[in-house]
């Protein structure tokens, strides 16, 4: 799974991508996570619409830790809204593996994004370039 | 071949959950670096079998692997509930090798320590998602529990369906905020205590008790 081309260009400055829920919908949860870390390492800002599994956060962390080398990548910040109450998940809903993890994700290298304030629903980020 | 056998081993892992209810629970303490997870596990184990678990230290990261220590048998109104102990690496996102400089570590030392904490992380994911029955969640009550970290660990716990107590911990220092611990996890039960100091131990076991036994 690869980007679409982008135009690598020289001016000095952070790329965001913004990953909808559709293109991550139909991934293998090792697909998204390679596709947020690959985004990452390059030194991007990936925004992911509908967020991630708590499986899959789990599977990030402990991927993102196997990667981190010294003066090269230091991991990774993550943010997302925190959840309303889990405990709103129905029985039904639990039996069927439906889950709800639609969330808004902010997803960046840690040595250049730091969260300068989180609540409910506001998310205030600040990035520096490498 | 291989695909059976992983089969064979999966189906035989569920069924000795399901069969085997006299096993001790495996308890995972887990939580954020320097929340007290060891001073807590040394103080659990020490009360209950006479030995320590590992090195406590105020450095991030000083325990990198985790660690078991089998058949804790806690006593309880005259009942006993026995437990198996992991004490595990705290979790992070992130782990910057530079940060070990500040504690007078030598860059080769500070490089190796990070790279060890690294690993220590991934291990202690593994177990939450293959191998532990239970959580103890600590957390530093002088400190925001309101962190990405905090909240993608909660919600990883509940994923599983695991039992969870949350301990706020270092309840002996001024700024301790038990309150706020409580407000960012309601729906789980928040026990304060100060494993160092040893306070609150009595309501400590009786939780532990009654929710892993």
């Amino acid at each position: 799974m690869t980007m679409p081309e982008a135009t690598p260009t020289d001016v000095d400055g952070v790329q965001i991508d913004l990953i909808s829920g559709a293109r991550m919908e139909n991934l293998a949860s090792m697909e998204k996570i390679r596709l947020i870390l690959d985004g990452v390492r390059e030194g991007n800002i990936v925004i992911l619409e509908e967020g991630l599994t708590p499986d899959e956060e789990s599977k990030l962390i402990e991927v993102t830790m196997t990667e981190i080398s010294p003066d090269e990548f230091n991991g990774i910040e993550i943010e997302t809204y925190p959840r309303s109450q889990t405990a709103d998940r129905s029985f039904l809903d639990r039996l069927m593996g439906r889950e709800s993890t639609k969330k808004l994700t902010v997803i960046g290298p840690a040595n250049q994004i730091e969260t300068l304030h989180k609540d409910e629903n506001l998310i205030s980020a600040l990035v520096s370039r490498k | 071949m291989g695909l059976l056998t992983n089969l064979k081993d999966s189906i035989t892992r569920v069924t000795d959950r399901l069969f085997s209810e006299s096993d001790p629970k495996r308890i995972g303490i887990y939580g954020p670096p320097n929340a007290g997870k060891t001073t807590l596990a040394n103080r659990i184990a020490r009360d209950w079998t006479g030995d320590a678990i590992g090195p406590e230290s105020h450095i991030p990261h000083e325990t990198r692997r985790a660690r078991r220590k089998e058949n804790v048998e806690i006593e309880r109104n005259g009942q006993s509930v026995t437990i198996d102990i992991v004490d595990t690496p705290g979790v992070t996102t992130k782990v910057d090798y530079k940060e070990f400089l500040d504690h007078d570590l030598e860059k080769e030392d500070a490089v190796r320590r990070s790279r060890e904490a690294t690993e220590g992380v991934a291990e202690a994911m593994h177990w939450l998602r293959e191998d532990v029955d239970g959580v103890i969640y600590v957390l530093d009550s002088t400190k925001d529990p309101f962190t990405q970290v905090n909240t993608m660990l909660i919600g990883i716990i509940e994923s599983q369906d695991l039992p969870v107590l949350i301990f706020a911990n270092k309840t002996d220092l001024d700024e301790s905020n038990v309150g706020r611990i409580e407000n960012a996890f309601p729906q789980h039960e928040t026990v304060p205590l100060s494993a160092l100091e040893g306070d609150n131990m009595d309501e400590v076991y009786d939780k532990v008790a009654e929710y892993f036994g």
